[in-house]
């Protein structure tokens, strides 16, 4: 990490997770900023965090709509949403409107960590995009559009190897069914079409197609790469 | 034992503490009588001081109506109380005023003063009698004060009729005065009441000063005094021996009087009821009208047949039972005593015959043969009183006429066949001789009284007889007879040709009324194996309505309570539009137990007549019904059909609602099991993951410094395993609440299975930790219809349940296969598999199979959960045992979706 810690918000109305997060996060040298209702967290943008951490149950105001609000005063800052298993249409709903990314819960600090990596790296790669992916035996060239497993070239349809690269350019990110299909089609089809291709590129890509390892499924929400190390 | 016999026998019988109950009723109102012998006791007066008296105690008591027949001090007792404004009508140009029901229904007071029971409201009111109002201010809870004086009751109508030459058609059934909570004699001596008379403080109507004269004597006052003490007697005897029986008190009470009373066509018959309910009131017992169908029943006038049903009702009005049997064709008097024997009757009254003499020897006399047959049943012959041929009380419901016009057709045909039988016989004279002639005609006869009854075979017999002579017996083509053989020949054919007619007549009566009663028969048990056929309710009340049109062909509606609302729940033919008068009339019907609208009592300007129908638990429904005739709806006998259909409908009714009762007692001691589960579920499988992570914390916390770095690893480990389990606990709960809520709504698509399976694999991860996995998913399976989250939940749990129950380090494998139509996903472990008895109970909430020590408990939710969530998918999921090895197989089936085009992308 360089001289000034990054900055991170974390928005969530029950003090034992928000001293957890705090304790967690201040260990592993980020500066932590706490906010325990929506009005507090607007206040706190002032202060400019570099991402921000969003539970959806809060006291003062529906998740969804802080969301959108501080979505449209900070166009860029990544957000990771906190919500329960059970709530699919939720995480989609958020996401949609801007999330960057969902931990359920209850989670790991590990997991979250490997969230806010994914995010904030993401962050700067739309500042500088690296030119060669790399995760396990799989290369992708986005510069000259090569895929390679394990040094042999792997052969894509154009389609498939879009559906690759925007997972690339986003990895470690969840990306929605309605993200995917509206960024390869220009008139969406029906999401079963997106699993097709997901199915054959995992067919070309992974080592067993069945248990996949990079390209990993969402259930109800999307698909997301593994990001790298 | 003999002692708990003792207290079984002294324990209050039923009907007592219903009865008992009933009178103590807080919600109906009670009903207090002034009763006198005669006009002009005071009863007005009498009244208008208790009710002043309960004013003073605080009550609310209004005036409903008072007469006070200009008296002052009558006047001013009404002063201090609030009078409800009468209602003023128009009828026929004169302005009438009457009782506001409604408003008094409106103000609720506690105590309302009704004077004069027996009055009759005018026409338009919405009842024909002011009892009838009382009826409902009592059912609406209202307490009445009201006066009555003892002419007008019911059953001593034929005495006092007697006594003073004068009958008052103002009548109140007994039943009001026996179920009053309170009666009070107002008692004159004869004296002093002719002394009021004369000092003009008896109200007496201009019209009938002069029978009042009469009326006024000392002889007949005193009879009626003693009828009024008398009556009153009674009825506090019967509320003392009701009391008795409420508190268990040994008494003599009798063993139960069963009296049978045989009604007629004879107006005098209403005299007979009415004497048999004195009787029966006067030994306690119980009482049935008995009237037996004969052939002659056939021959009765509407106006005769009317009659009958009247003397039936009235002696249902007088509560008594009112039969009607079918006589067997024989004496009338067997019949009559079958009955009697069948039902332990032990008195008989019958009325005087009066027939002549000749015709009681040429036919039998009934009460003859009753008197010599009737062995130890006592028979009470009584003399028929002229007076009681009055008019008979108001029907509740006017029947209609049977509209048969009389036919010329059969006394043509009549003609005609002894045309036919003259010609026969004149072709056949030559051959077969005079003597023979005769029973041509003869067979003419015959034949028109099988077809056409007794009067066209009359005239068939005389036409026959008058062509006998003119054409057959010298001197030919006259109406005299020249030999005197010939004369008692013609007389003799004459004769038989009657007799003949009058018994094939009576044949083809009894035939026709045995196919009509076949009939009804045969309709109603049609009607009653339809109804236990029918398990719905909706079927049940469609079943009724539509019978019940068929069958009387009229326009049939259904009506049920449900909650306060009295909606129509079904119709014959499919209608349910009813105007305001008739819902009035069909709630009013509902609450008052009794019938109304169009033909009856209550609101008769309502276009259908409404019938309650009852069964033994009270009134469940009311059907209404209406057609386009104009008149009355339905004739007597279409009625007692309706009462019968009515009857069974309600007993169909209660079956289903019994049905209904039964399922929630099950359903309840289900949810009771399962509360129970849960609580035990709850405290064991929230409490036990709990106390390992409070117990691993305070140990890592306190002992921090005398734990190795391993045994603190070890400590943490546990405490995050034990917070997943927790956690996986916690989401079972929260599907199992949201599958029983109906919140559970699969969001359906077409998915591809190995995606799916990958997922529930990496998230069963941890908790396979210790065991192998094998995916087999046959290659190229179709996509199917799911909702992905809860698939993917459903092969966790199952997942879950196969690491539990399969030990360590054995293989669980998950295949996926193609079969005709669908594909089957199993999980298939090497545990020790499920006892065959548990196959199914294993789906069952809260269920946990027997386990030994090694495994872990589950929550007994899992599969349950898995079942539900596989079923919302269209799916089935059932458990197996490996065949071979020992080891338990799930498998879910899903249907095979029909595959979109395009879906095959796989080049």
């Amino acid at each position: 990490m360089s001289a000034a810690p990054v900055k991170i918000l974390i928005v969530d109305d029950e003090p034992p997770i928000r001293k957890l997060l705090h304790l967690g996060l201040d260990a592993n040298g980020y500066s932590v900023l706490e906010a325990s209702n929506g009005k507090t967290a607007l206040m706190m943008l002032e202060q400019s965090p570099d991402l921000i951490i969003l539970d959806l149950g809060l006291p003062d105001v529906r998740g969804l709509d802080l969301l959108q609000t501080i979505r449209s005063l900070r166009e860029s800052v990544p957000i990771i949403v906190l919500s329960s298993r059970s709530d699919e249409a939720g995480k989609v709903e958020a996401l949609d409107i801007g999330a960057d990314d969902y931990v359920t819960k209850p989670f790991g600090l590990d997991e979250l960590l490997a969230r806010m990596r994914a995010a904030l790296r993401h962050q700067l790669q739309v500042l500088g995009e690296r030119p060669v992916f790399r995760l396990g035996d799989l290369s992708v060239d986005l510069v000259r559009r090569v895929v390679k497993r394990s040094d042999v070239d792997v052969k894509l349809s154009p389609k498939e190897y879009d559906l690759l690269r925007l997972l690339v350019q986003h990895a470690g990110k969840v990306l929605t069914h309605k993200f995917l299909l509206a960024q390869l089609w220009d008139e969406p089809p029906d999401a079963q079409y997106l699993r097709v291709y997901v199915r054959q590129l995992r067919q070309k890509i992974e080592t067993d197609p069945e248990r996949p390892n990079y390209l990993l499924t969402e259930t109800g929400i999307g698909y997301r790469l593994r990001a790298p190390d | 034992m003999p002692e708990e016999q003792n207290s079984l026998a002294k324990r209050p019988s039923p009907e007592a503490l219903l009865e008992a109950a009933r009178r103590e009723e807080s919600r109906a109102g009670r009903l207090k009588i002034f009763v006198g012998a005669a006009p002009g006791v005071g009863k007005t007066y009498e009244m208008l001081q208790a009710a002043n008296a309960r004013k003073r105690d605080g009550y609310d008591v209004v005036v409903g109506v008072v007469e006070t027949h200009g008296r002052k001090e009558t006047a001013a007792l009404v002063e201090g109380l609030e009078l409800i404004p009468r209602r003023r009508s128009e009828y026929r140009g004169q302005s009438i005023e009457e009782m506001d029901l409604d408003a008094i229904v409106a103000r609720r007071p506690q105590i309302v003063l009704v004077d004069e029971l027996a009055h009759t409201n005018a026409p338009g009111s919405r009842h024909p009698k002011r009892y009838l109002d009382v009826q409902e201010l009592l059912g609406q809870g209202i307490d009445v004060y009201t006066t009555v004086n003892v002419q007008h009751i019911e059953s001593l109508n034929d005495v006092i009729a007697q006594i003073t030459r004068v009958r008052v058609q103002e009548t109140v059934p007994d039943a009001i005065f026996d179920k009053a909570h309170e009666v009070k004699l107002v008692d004159l001596t004869p004296n002093d009441l002719i002394q009021r008379l004369k000092d003009g403080k008896v109200y007496v109507p201009k019209q009938a000063e002069r029978a009042l004269e009469n009326f006024f004597s000392p002889t007949k006052l005193t009879a009626l005094r003693e009828l009024a003490l008398r009556r009153t007697a009674d009825r506090v005897d019967e509320q003392l021996l009701s009391q008795m029986q409420a508190q268990a008190i040994e008494g003599p009470w009798a063993a139960g009087e069963r009296i049978l009373v045989c009604v007629s066509e004879d107006p005098r018959a209403v005299g007979l009821v009415r004497y048999a309910k004195r009787l029966t009131d006067r030994l306690h017992g119980q009482w049935t009208a008995l009237y037996l169908e004969t052939q002659r029943s056939q021959d009765l006038s509407e106006e005769q047949r009317d009659r009958i049903a009247d003397t039936l009702r009235l002696a249902q009005s007088l509560e008594g039972d009112a039969v009607t049997i079918p006589g067997a064709g024989g004496h009338i008097a067997d019949d009559i005593l079958d009955y009697a024997r069948t039902n332990n009757i032990n008195q008989i009254i019958i009325g005087k015959s009066t027939r002549s003499r000749w015709f009681e020897i040429l036919n039998g006399s009934v009460v003859q043969d009753l008197v010599r047959r009737s062995g130890n049943i006592g028979v009470h012959v009584i003399a028929g009183d002229e007076l009681a041929s009055d008019p008979i009380p108001k029907k509740t419901v006017s029947p209609a006429t049977a509209q048969k016009p009389p036919s010329l057709a059969p006394y043509m045909v009549a003609a005609g066949s002894v045309v036919l039988a003259l010609g026969v016989g004149k072709l056949t004279q030559p051959l077969v001789g005079l003597e023979s002639v005769d029973l041509v005609f003869l067979t003419a006869i015959i034949a028109t009284a099988v077809r056409f009854g007794l009067w066209p075979s009359i005239a068939a017999s005389v036409l026959a007889s008058l062509s006998y002579n003119f054409f057959f017996m010298p001197p030919l083509f006259t109406f005299s007879i020249a030999d005197p053989r010939n004369v008692s020949a013609f007389v003799a054919f004459l004769v038989v040709a009657v007799v003949v007619s009058q018994l094939a007549a009576r044949v083809r009566k009894l035939a026709v009324a045995a196919v009509g009663r076949a009939r009804t028969t045969e309709s109603l048990y049609v009607f009653s194996r339809k109804l236990a056929g029918a398990g719905a309710l909706d079927d049940v009340l469609w079943a009724a309505a539509h019978q019940a049109a068929l069958m009387l062909k009229v326009r049939v509606v259904l009506l049920l309570p449900e909650g306060d609302a009295f909606p129509v729940k079904a119709a014959y033919p499919p209608e349910d539009m009813m105007d305001s008068a008739d819902h009035a009339a069909a709630r009013w019907a509902w609450e008052n137990d009794r019938p109304a609208g169009r033909g009856s009592d209550t609101l008769p300007g309502a276009k259908r007549l409404f019938l309650p129908m009852r069964t033994g638990r009270g009134t469940i429904g009311v059907v209404g019904i209406d057609s386009d005739r104009p008149g009355p709806l339905l004739t007597p006998d279409e009625r007692r059909l309706l009462d019968a259909l009515a009857d069974q409908t309600a007993l169909a009714i209660e079956r289903v609602h019994l049905v209904d009762d039964m399922d929630r007692v099950q359903r309840t001691i289900e949810t009771e099991r399962l509360r129970s589960a849960l609580l035990t579920s709850l405290s064991h499988d929230l409490k036990t993951p709990l106390a390992a992570v409070i117990g691993t914390a305070s140990t890592l916390r306190e002992f921090s410094g005398k734990l190795s770095d391993d045994q603190k690893a070890e400590l943490l480990t546990q405490i995050i395993d034990e917070s997943e389990r927790l956690n996986r606990f916690i989401a079972n709960l929260l599907d199992m609440t949201k599958l029983e809520s109906g919140a559970v709504v699969p969001r359906l698509a077409l998915h591809d299975l190995s995606e799916i399976a990958g997922g529930a694999l990496r998230r069963s991860e941890r908790i396979l930790a210790r065991h192998r996995i094998e995916l087999d998913l046959e290659p190229n399976l179709p996509m199917l219809l799911l909702d992905p989250v809860l698939f993917e939940q459903v092969l966790f749990n199952l997942l879950d349940n196969a690491a539990k129950y399969a030990a360590e380090g054995t293989v669980i494998r998950v295949t996926g296969r193609r079969v005709a139509g669908a594909v089957l996903i199993q999980v298939i472990d090497e545990g020790e598999g499920v006892a065959s008895s548990d196959l199914e109970l294993i789906f069952d909430k809260f269920y946990r199979a027997q386990k030994g020590d090694h495994v872990r408990a589950g929550t007994g939710l899992g599969l349950a959960i898995s079942r539900g969530f596989v079923e919302a998918m269209r799916g089935a999921i059932t458990a197996t045992n490996r065949s071979d090895r020992p080891g338990a197989v799930f498998t879910i089936s899903l249907p095979i979706p029909p595959q979109g085009p395009g879906m095959d992308a796989s080049q």
